[in-house]
């Protein structure tokens, strides 16, 4: 499949090269060639504009066609919704605007192709008009801002309350860890002073003076509990990392030096969206992908790969070095039941120092 | 009176004065070219390189190891390689192509011939700034065979990743000349733009007001004065970062733990590292945008054979734009952990770049309406530039809202958007404004019809490379990740990335076209006419033939605006800008 692709490219480089080759001399052999587009040009070029303007609108659709499914991953977050909601408003103002602009540039870029003894009108102001589509775009954008900041003030005052879980996100080249704060609710002092402390234990370099701290649990895979709100603390202990939760409409860098923070409230479990129909249907898609892509490895003598499952995803996406691309957490959100059950399964930072 | 006299009269230059140390704005305005053109080509196959890699992450090509020798072992690409490529691909496009090669090559050109002076303020200033960039451009290309590699944390090179070695062999040696190679590139960005705003200022021909400009002089001239407020920040950055690197200073690292080891730094931070470079960072977008624009109006007007709409409203929406691009710059720090209420501030600001923005686009349209289109390759070039900058334009709605750029951020949403809206545009801009001057600069004619033909390529390619990739950065896929192959949940995202990287290659082979016509054309072209576009401006009225001064004789005095094209009364369809009004004849009130 590869090979083909590769081929059938280098084929049609090869023939551009040769198209243009062939026009090349063609042009050579005209005898009068002032290289300046003559009434032949204009009526070539001013068709293929139009032309230009079905194949934008073609590529946009096919794009929508085939790709359109994985636009915007389903949300499971509560703020998830009222995200979407804005990113769907700003999206069809943008398609009604590129729709008619490119339509209006490309038509008159056909229509007004030049023509030799014609002559253009002489059209130099408008106050009018030009106050027209000042107006327009400053209402819009004033709607668009409004309802922009107010969604982003919702989603980024972050509020300490008692009812929140605080889970610290921990990041390091490359590889994520999480903190509970445990029975307390509080996070013990941390600073990468001590990390080396207790043969390299304290993952996350936990005080261990702070009586806060003792409870705390760290783990190497993230668990959440539905319909509480969590906040996050993000910590890094060596580059600038980002925390990106794509599924729940969530980013934020994690600072060497400073500790930041971001809050959401998750309310599907993994399980809810395994059952959904939007991700079943992705998983199938792609496990589809991975069976071919397996005939392939095991012909030439690999290992298959495993069938895919689908999960909740912690990405980093600020650039941090050589594996970046893989540095990643599986999140998984149950119940408030499971939840509890699988935190008092783990060492507290007392039970792993001791 | 009688000094000026003197210059218009053929000096006695030597090969060195004339073509290496040369201070004629002309000369050096080519030597811009050429080294820009020359930078592009690396920056453009770096590119085609990391897109194979993208789209066949698990096939080995023989090509990465012939280029790339032992950071591709067996075709393989080294994952520090592939952020290498991306990381040098960007600073080259960026400063080097858009910024040197564009600003500096039509700057130079058109400033002194189009506003009617002999040479620019300081020959010897300007000839230096050139040097200077030379020199950095070298120091660039040299620090790509460093040991450990060139410089790979990204473009925007955030700390702690470039003030460690320890975090990534590219922030060593590579690194440092990166740095050296930059900060040589802003004293010769800001030697250049001073003597644009000097020369602007003061060497106006008569009759040549600040209302007559041509846009493309507005667009250059206000382009300067953003490079001389905001490149010095992006120097202090390097300096402080130079510090940092190599003085065990901490202004932008604290409480750092890397290969078993604490580090001393204390009580710095990355985000303060982030605000001067975005500080110098977003104008630099329009460093590089708002001249395309200039050339594109000139164009527009001039083979639209009308007078380009508006004139005042894009003067003012230059101005606005000017003003806009150096309070945005935090809607690149969102998610960076600074406060939320500043980046409630900076969506207000970013989004009102959106308003001169329109006004520029819709004075475009219009000004094509009811034209007499002369759809030369210039002129191609210049409606695709208005196509792209409208597409990418209308996705900064979405990245520069504060909430929708959560989720989008780092994605390559952002890829698709800043690639159609600065990088493919201002390169329409570079190609239009080549095809136009080019027999001003070289006083030959480029072929048309391999013009056409890079023209139609490209444009198909540009957005069949970019509009597919808004998909795939809405799916929630990083950028700057060396395989999505460990992400089992992006595996349907293979088949776009393909698509993806054909037609990049396919726009590739279309710039060999370009390529050949520049340099065969520079020889073997059509002897080109004066004025061969029937332009209006000054430039057109000097003689082919280059010598230093420009006019032989009387620099011409100007007596209408820049855009009289087809006006009623006139038996030609343009009206130059050194013919004095006729007898009754009314100048349009701009």
């Amino acid at each position: 499949m590869n090979i083909f692709l590769i081929l059938s490219v280098l084929v049609l480089i090869a023939i551009s090269i040769w198209q243009i080759t062939k026009i090349f001399e063609l042009s050579q052999a005209k005898k009068v060639n002032t290289q300046v587009a003559d009434d032949d040009d204009n009526n070539l070029n001013g068709k293929l504009m139009f032309a230009f303007l079905i194949f934008i609108y073609g590529i946009t659709i096919f794009s929508f066609w085939s790709y359109g499914d994985v636009l915007l991953p389903n949300s499971a977050s509560e703020h998830g919704a009222d995200y979407d909601n804005l990113m769907w408003i700003s999206f069809a103002i943008i398609f009604f605007v590129q729709t008619i602009t490119q339509a209006l540039l490309h038509y008159f870029s056909y229509k007004y192709r030049g023509e030799k003894g014609k002559k253009a009108l002489f059209y130099a102001d408008n106050e009018k008009l030009e106050m027209i589509w000042t107006i327009i775009p400053v209402i819009t954008l004033a709607g668009l801002i409004l309802y922009g900041l107010y969604t982003w003030t919702d989603i980024m005052t972050v509020e300490e309350n008692d009812e929140a879980l605080v889970v610290e996100l921990y990041a390091q080249q490359f590889n994520w860890k999480a903190r509970y704060a445990g029975e307390d609710g509080v996070l013990g002092d941390a600073n990468v002073r001590f990390l080396q402390d207790f043969e390299g234990r304290n993952l996350v370099g936990i005080d261990a003076t702070d009586p806060n701290g003792f409870d705390d649990v760290v783990v190497q895979e993230l668990h959440l509990p539905e319909g509480r709100e969590v906040i996050f603390k993000m910590r890094s202990q060596d580059v600038l990392h980002s925390a990106y939760m794509p599924h729940f409409r969530a980013q934020m860098n994690c600072v060497p030096g400073m500790i930041t923070e971001f809050a959401f409230t998750p309310n599907k479990t993994t399980e809810e969206m395994r059952q959904d129909p939007d991700i079943t249907a992705k998983v199938k898609k792609i496990n589809k992908i991975r069976v071919e892509k397996s005939k392939e490895l095991v012909a030439s003598g690999d290992m298959a790969l495993d069938p895919y499952e689908f999960d909740f995803l912690l990405l980093c996406n600020k650039i941090c070095g050589a594996s970046h691309y893989n540095m990643q957490m599986k999140i998984i959100v149950e119940t408030e039941q499971e939840f509890e059950e699988w935190m008092n399964s783990q060492q507290t930072f007392a039970e792993v120092i001791q | 009176m009688h000094t000026e006299e003197d210059h218009g009269h053929h000096h006695k230059e030597t090969f060195v004065t004339k073509y290496i140390f040369s201070q004629d704005h002309k000369m050096i305005s080519k030597q811009y070219l050429i080294t820009g053109l020359f930078m592009g080509i690396i920056g453009i196959a770096m590119s085609l390189l990391f897109r194979l890699q993208l789209a066949w992450p698990e096939q080995p090509f023989g090509i990465f190891e012939v280029l790339l020798g032992k950071w591709a072992p067996d075709g393989v690409m080294d994952p520090n390689v592939y952020l290498a490529l991306v990381t040098i691909h960007g600073t080259i496009m960026v400063f080097f192509v858009l910024t040197a090669g564009l600003s500096g090559t039509f700057s130079n050109l058109l400033i002194p011939l189009q506003i009617g002076a002999r040479d620019m303020a300081s020959g010897l200033l300007n000839m230096i700034s050139f040097w200077l960039f030379f020199l950095s451009s070298t120091i660039m290309v040299m620090s790509l065979f460093v040991e450990a590699g060139p410089a790979a944390a990204g473009w925007t090179i955030y700390p702690p990743l470039s003030a460690l070695p320890q975090a990534q062999p590219g922030s060593g040696t590579g690194m440092t000349l990166w740095l050296v190679s930059m900060a040589i590139f802003i004293a010769s960005s800001l030697l250049g733009s001073l003597n644009y705003i000097v020369t602007v200022i003061n060497l106006r021909t008569k009759g040549m007001s600040m209302t007559r400009l041509p846009l493309t002089i507005w667009a250059f001239f206000v382009t300067a004065i953003i490079g001389v407020v905001s490149f010095p920040v992006l120097l202090s950055a390097a300096l402080l970062l130079i510090m940092d690197r190599s003085f065990g200073t901490s202004f932008f690292l604290s409480d750092i733990f890397i290969q078993g080891e604490v580090l001393h730094y204390q009580g710095g931070s990355p985000v303060l590292y982030e605000h001067l470079f975005w500080f110098l960072g977003h104008p630099e977008v329009y460093i590089v945008l708002l001249p395309a624009l200039g050339i594109t109006s000139e164009i527009i007007a001039t083979n639209a054979r009308k007078p380009i709409f508006g004139y005042r409203a894009m003067v003012a929406s230059i101005l606005a734009i000017a003003f806009l691009s150096t309070i945005v710059w935090g809607h690149h720090m969102f998610i960076s952990g600074m406060n939320p209420f500043l980046g409630s501030v900076f969506t207000f600001t970013t989004l009102l770049i959106a308003i001169p923005s329109a006004v520029k686009a819709f004075n475009y349209i219009t000004t094509l309406w009811k034209g007499n289109l002369q759809l030369n390759p210039a002129m191609l070039f210049s409606i695709g530039l208005v196509s792209t900058f409208i597409t990418g334009g209308l996705t900064g709605i979405i990245l520069g809202d504060s909430t929708l750029d959560i989720n989008v951020h780092d994605t390559y949403f952002v890829v698709a958007h800043f690639h159609l809206v600065m990088g493919i545009s201002a390169l329409y801009g570079l190609f239009a404004g080549v095809y136009h001057w080019f027999p001003k600069m070289f006083g030959r004619m480029m072929n048309k019809n391999l013009g056409y033909v890079h023209f139609w390529v490209t444009a198909v390619c540009a957005y069949g490379v970019f509009f597919p990739m808004h998909f795939i950065g809405m799916a929630g896929l990083p950028r700057r990740y060396y395989t999505n192959t460990a992400f089992p949940y992006f595996d349907d995202l293979a088949d776009i990335n393909i698509l993806i990287t054909v037609f990049a290659l396919i726009a590739g082979a279309a710039q060999i076209v370009f390529l050949y016509n520049f340099i065969h054309s520079m020889f073997y072209g059509k002897k080109t006419v004066q004025n061969p576009w029937r332009s209006n401006t000054l430039e057109w009225t000097a003689p082919v033939e280059h010598f230093h001064g420009n006019w032989e004789g009387e620099i011409p005095h100007v007596h209408r605006w820049a855009y009289d094209y087809s006006k009623p009364g006139h038996e030609e369809d343009f009206i130059p800008q050194h013919i004095p009004l006729k007898k009754g004849e009314e100048e349009l009130q701009h």
